[in-house]
């Protein structure tokens, strides 16, 4: 039985795996439709991310002359780093062959050696660009990784585990109810969301401009696969981000170890349903606010910090320790 | 099921909480009278729903006034105030965003050090509420220390009694002529500051407080 049990956590930890890889590029499109519905435009059809990836498979790498070894591995490390994060999440079932390691600060730990590679990469080949977005990268990092440790720290005192699948079985359990601490997590949870997948307030994937771009800067040298791999972490990313949030604070409708195929349906089906209501939200809040200075970064995570700080805090209070 | 009962009650003080961080966080006068009406349309939420589990009819009047004048009235008001004395849009703050919100952080904290031993015999509930109001409270004061603008102040000043009308309806058993009074106090205040404004706009043609030191020769 256990025997069993261990097959069947594999197969769904290879299921999920293909199902974030395969969910990713749609996701994206999803949220570039809902928006150029929004912004009155017909936008691109939902399959667009997937050509693009394949066409940009398709074409040859153009290296800079003085790009070394580190330029060309980065896009695979990254890309490695970011498939194996998402895969620590629970989508659909807890049953996973990787729960043991699914810990939230391991997964901080894979997405910040990623992010590490990619501003190494960038200073690569010389160009001010490529510096100027790893500059840019790492000050949003330094204050949106404490503001994310700090909203774990909030959940680690509240189930007193870091591992994301008992995270699910205790919120399932249903015995926290409404705290004051999880929504200001949430919150907080979305702001570091919506800094790290360059989203509009903090960044504009869209445009190609120097006053604005951080993450584009930072990947202006890739070409060919190299790009296609690191767009393809990036839409991994938002997948991994959504599928994140929607198990720490919306886990209803995940299957957990030893129930039947159709609970695993249901898992199936919400996971889609929750990525899906996450892109239309995305969408709405992107198309009502207006981009941020660079200057306001500091303020707009600073702010993301003290609310996980605040939610922290009153984990204290009501817990009493 | 008194337990949903409850969290929604800290529910509602929580977002009463953030809203004032927002009015800390705004720079522009319209922004922050927009916040200042939503924490009051929040605070109208929390009394009613105080109300309801509390079995307490009085707090849904206490709803009534907290909605009708610090969520429509007053906001409207200001706004004309603003239009009226065709006043810059824009607020200097004394401090920096920033520095601000850590001390606005530093304030909550504080008044979570100071209910935690006073109130050590009751639940953790009451515990919280108690905090929360305070720290709406102490955030209501920063507010009118970190603006320079007159409106921001009275903002500040309003919501410092957002707080300690939160405090009063969590509180089982409080009279409603107590929150009648602090209501009505603070409508005279409302009004005595409008005839500030209007007198320190005639004579400085401005309403950042700084002209006032100025003239009296304070400032080097």
């Amino acid at each position: 039985m256990i025997f069993v049990q261990a097959l069947l956590a594999g197969v769904f930890q290879v299921v999920q795996m293909l199902l974030v890889l395969a969910l990713a590029p749609g996701l994206t499109g999803l949220v570039r439709v809902v928006k150029a519905r929004l912004l009155g435009r017909r936008g691109p059809p939902l399959v667009q991310p997937y050509r693009d990836l394949f066409r940009l498979l398709r074409k040859d790498v153009v290296l800079a002359d003085n790009a070394s070894w580190l330029f060309r591995v980065t896009p695979y490390l990254v890309f490695t780093a970011i498939w194996l994060a998402a895969a620590l999440v629970p989508t659909f079932t807890t049953a996973l062959a990787l729960t043991a390691t699914a810990d939230l600060i391991a997964l901080v730990a894979l997405l910040a050696s990623a992010r590490f590679f990619l501003a190494l990469a960038g200073m690569d080949v010389g160009t001010s660009f490529g510096g100027l977005g790893s500059s840019r990268e790492m000050m949003i990092a330094a204050l949106a990784e404490p503001a994310m440790l700090m909203v774990i720290f909030s959940i680690a005192i509240l189930v007193r585990t870091t591992s994301l699948s008992l995270i699910v079985d205790f919120m399932l359990a249903g015995g926290v109810g409404l705290r004051i601490s999880l929504g200001l997590a949430l919150i907080s949870l979305l702001m570091v969301a919506i800094a790290e997948n360059a989203r509009i307030p903090v960044d504009n994937p869209a445009t190609h401009l120097e006053l604005t771009m951080v993450h584009e800067a930072m990947v202006l040298e890739y070409s060919g696969r190299h790009l296609a791999l690191i767009e393809a972490a990036s839409m991994l990313k938002l997948v991994l981000y959504m599928a994140l949030i929607a198990c720490i604070f919306l886990p209803w409708g995940i299957s957990e170890p030893g129930e039947g195929p159709l609970a695993i349906l249901i898992g199936l089906v919400t996971f889609v349903l929750k990525l899906a209501s996450g892109a239309v939200l995305l969408a709405l809040f992107e198309t009502s606010v207006a981009k941020m200075r660079v200057f306001r970064y500091g303020e707009f995570l600073g702010g993301a910090l003290l609310l996980s700080l605040l939610g922290a805090i009153f984990l204290y209070v009501s817990t009493g320790l | 099921m008194p337990g949903i009962h409850y969290d929604i009650a800290h529910m509602l003080g929580a977002v009463v909480l953030l809203l004032s961080f927002a009015l800390l966080y705004q720079r522009r006068l319209f922004a922050i009278i927009q916040a200042f009406a939503a924490q009051s349309m929040v605070l109208a939420a929390a009394a009613a729903w105080q109300g309801y589990i509390q079995d307490a009819p009085h707090l849904y009047i206490t709803a009534l006034l907290a909605l009708s004048m610090k969520a429509i009235a007053i906001p409207v008001a200001l706004h004309r105030v603003i239009d009226r004395l065709n006043i810059r849009r824009t607020v200097d703050t004394s401090l920096g965003v920033g520095p601000t919100m850590i001390a606005g952080v530093s304030l909550v904290t504080l008044s979570i050090l100071l209910v935690l031993p006073v109130t050590a015999d009751v639940t953790a509930l009451t515990r919280e509420d108690l905090a929360l109001a305070l720290s709406v409270v102490l955030l209501g004061l920063l507010t009118m220390i970190t603006r320079r603008n007159a409106i921001g102040q009275v903002v500040g000043f309003m919501s410092l009694e957002n707080g300690l009308i939160l405090a009063a309806i969590g509180v089982e058993g409080m009279p409603l002529i107590v929150e009648m009074l602090v209501a009505f106090a603070v409508m005279v205040a409302f009004i005595i500051f409008g005839i500030f404004f209007f007198h320190i706009r005639e004579r400085f043609d401005t309403l950042d407080l700084h002209a006032l030191e100025n003239f009296r020769g304070e400032r080097r």
